[in-house]
């Protein structure tokens, strides 16, 4: 379902992302690890079509983004750093807003909306403004967003930042659950969601792949490494290091 | 799935017009808009003392002053709140052009002035009430004065495109109309001519020709030519066209 080939990314002379290239299939859930400022949002935002990227190309179920952006748009549901929402609005007009852009109306419009309050468990706070909302439930209500459509593609940055464990709990279980017929990425720096969520992980560091495979795969590339925790430290540097 | 380029524009108009419903902005900026075009026509333009069933110069005189402020008032979160929020993000990676988002927004801000600029049909009645006056002049200076809101806030759009914060917006916007005004200003005009060497004459003039303030006051006056028309035409085509290469430029 998205094909990614040799994506790089420029800001000026920074290099942000270099030589990315990866597959992930229908059925798939791809986690994406790294340092913070390794590349994972930029990667992800061009997946999206909302970067750019200088060079490379993205296939969305065989859809060129660069080509014909607004067709391969209509298969992906992008859950953004921080779930951006309007805060004027309350979380049934928003979802109602998503859906109207994407072409739901009517009736189909109301079962949508009903369907993603449902899986996200948004239905207590369905007719509250949206800038009242507990952090969770932000999260929830745009999550319940990149789902409105039943989109085969599925791009997930941190959707478990900020969430308390039982939310934690319940978001890897749906992305679980959704994994099953969809293509799903989604980034992280909480190793045990690698574990709990994903069939495949690939840690990237300084815009560049240093690691692809599953879980266990993984976690045998450094000798002695029984946790993914210390295969993570091993292969990447840190911050601070110079 | 289907993808309807003006049901998109719609479902963006639509939000876009009701937020402005849901934030008290809206009714400040329309009460002050009523407080000041009652104002100044009254206390500054004399309209009683004048004697004349006109409403040129004593009420749509005043419009452009008034819009050099409020346009960019109305106009200054359309796309700096997109930046602020993160929305931007949402926005831009669902199925739709730029396009569609930029002119949903923009009708809604521009739909906003027509309620503002209709409620100040007292004005009509009162003159009307009071003597006879000739209906062309008055069609017109509606025209015209709405054109120049759309101008202001075509400039306000352009400018919201570049920064996430409502103040810079603002601030650039009334600057840049206050430019647009002022160089076509006729007694700033005459009296730049007048330092000149003669020799720069028409440039001053051609310079004068594209300010708001110049096709604005032929309209006012009753005299409905399509030039001055698809002037504030083009300068909305500018504004949106400019917003494009802002929110493309805050993507690469």
């Amino acid at each position: 379902m998205i094909q990614v080939q040799n994506l790089r990314k420029e800001f000026g002379a920074k290099v942000a992302v270099d030589n990315v290239s990866f597959t992930v299939n229908k059925g798939e859930v791809l986690g994406f690890l790294g340092p913070n400022g390794a590349g994972k949002s930029t990667s992800m935002r061009m997946v999206t079509g909302y970067f750019r990227p200088t060079s490379g190309s993205i296939k969305i179920g065989g859809v060129d983004m660069l080509e014909n952006p607004e067709l391969a748009k209509q298969s992906i549901g992008y859950l953004p750093e921080n779930a951006p929402l309007y805060s004027d609005m309350t979380v049934a007009s928003f979802l109602g807003f998503c859906a109207e852009v994407r072409g739901i109306t009517g009736a189909a419009k109301s079962k949508a909306i009903d369907r993603v309050l449902d899986l996200c468990f948004l239905h207590r706070v369905r007719n509250q403004s949206v800038d009242t909302l507990s952090k969770g439930y932000r999260h929830r209500t745009c999550f319940a967003q990149s789902i409105i459509h039943d989109p085969d593609v599925l791009i997930l940055d941190e959707p478990t930042d900020g969430l308390d464990p039982n939310q934690k709990h319940e978001v890897r279980q749906l992305i679980k659950n959704m994994g099953k017929d969809k293509a799903i990425i989604f980034s992280t720096h909480i190793l045990e969601e690698v574990d709990a969520a994903c069939s495949r992980a690939m840690i990237i560091d300084r815009g560049k792949v240093v690691a692809d495979g599953t879980p266990a795969s993984l976690r045998k590339l450094v000798p002695g490494a029984t946790s993914l925790d210390e295969v993570f430290r091993s292969i990447t540097r840190s911050d601070l290091e110079k | 799935m289907k993808n309807n380029a003006v049901a998109t524009t719609l479902a963006i108009f639509k939000r876009e017009f009701l937020s402005y419903f849901n934030s008290p902005v809206l009714y400040v900026i329309v009460v002050i808009f009523l407080l000041a075009t009652m104002g100044f026509t009254f206390f500054f333009g004399r309209f009683l003392d004048s004697d004349n069933a006109s409403l040129t110069q004593t009420f749509f005189f005043w419009h452009p002053w008034i819009y050099l402020v409020l346009g960019p008032a109305v106009g200054m979160r359309l796309w700096s709140e997109e930046h602020r929020l993160g929305t931007i993000e949402l926005l831009m990676t669902m199925p739709l052009s730029p396009w569609q988002a930029i002119v949903g927004k923009f009708i809604a801000a521009a739909l906003v002035w027509a309620i503002g600029l209709a409620l100040t049909f007292s004005i009509v009645i009162t003159v009307s009430w009071l003597g006879d006056p000739d209906p062309g002049p008055m069609i017109t200076g509606y025209v015209a004065s709405y054109l120049y809101a759309l101008g202001c806030l075509a400039v306000t759009s352009a400018a919201s495109a570049y920064t996430r914060s409502q103040v810079v917006c603002f601030i650039v916007s009334v600057a840049l109309c206050i430019l647009l005004t002022l160089i076509g200003f006729p007694g700033i005009v005459d009296s730049v001519v007048r330092t000149l060497p003669s020799s720069l004459e028409n440039t001053v003039r051609f310079v004068s020709y594209l300010s708001f303030m110049d096709h604005f006051y032929e309209m006012s006056k009753g005299i409905f030519v399509i030039r001055d028309v698809l002037y504030f035409v083009s300068v909305i085509v500018v504004g949106l066209v400019i917003t494009h290469m802002g929110l493309r430029s805050k993507r690469a």
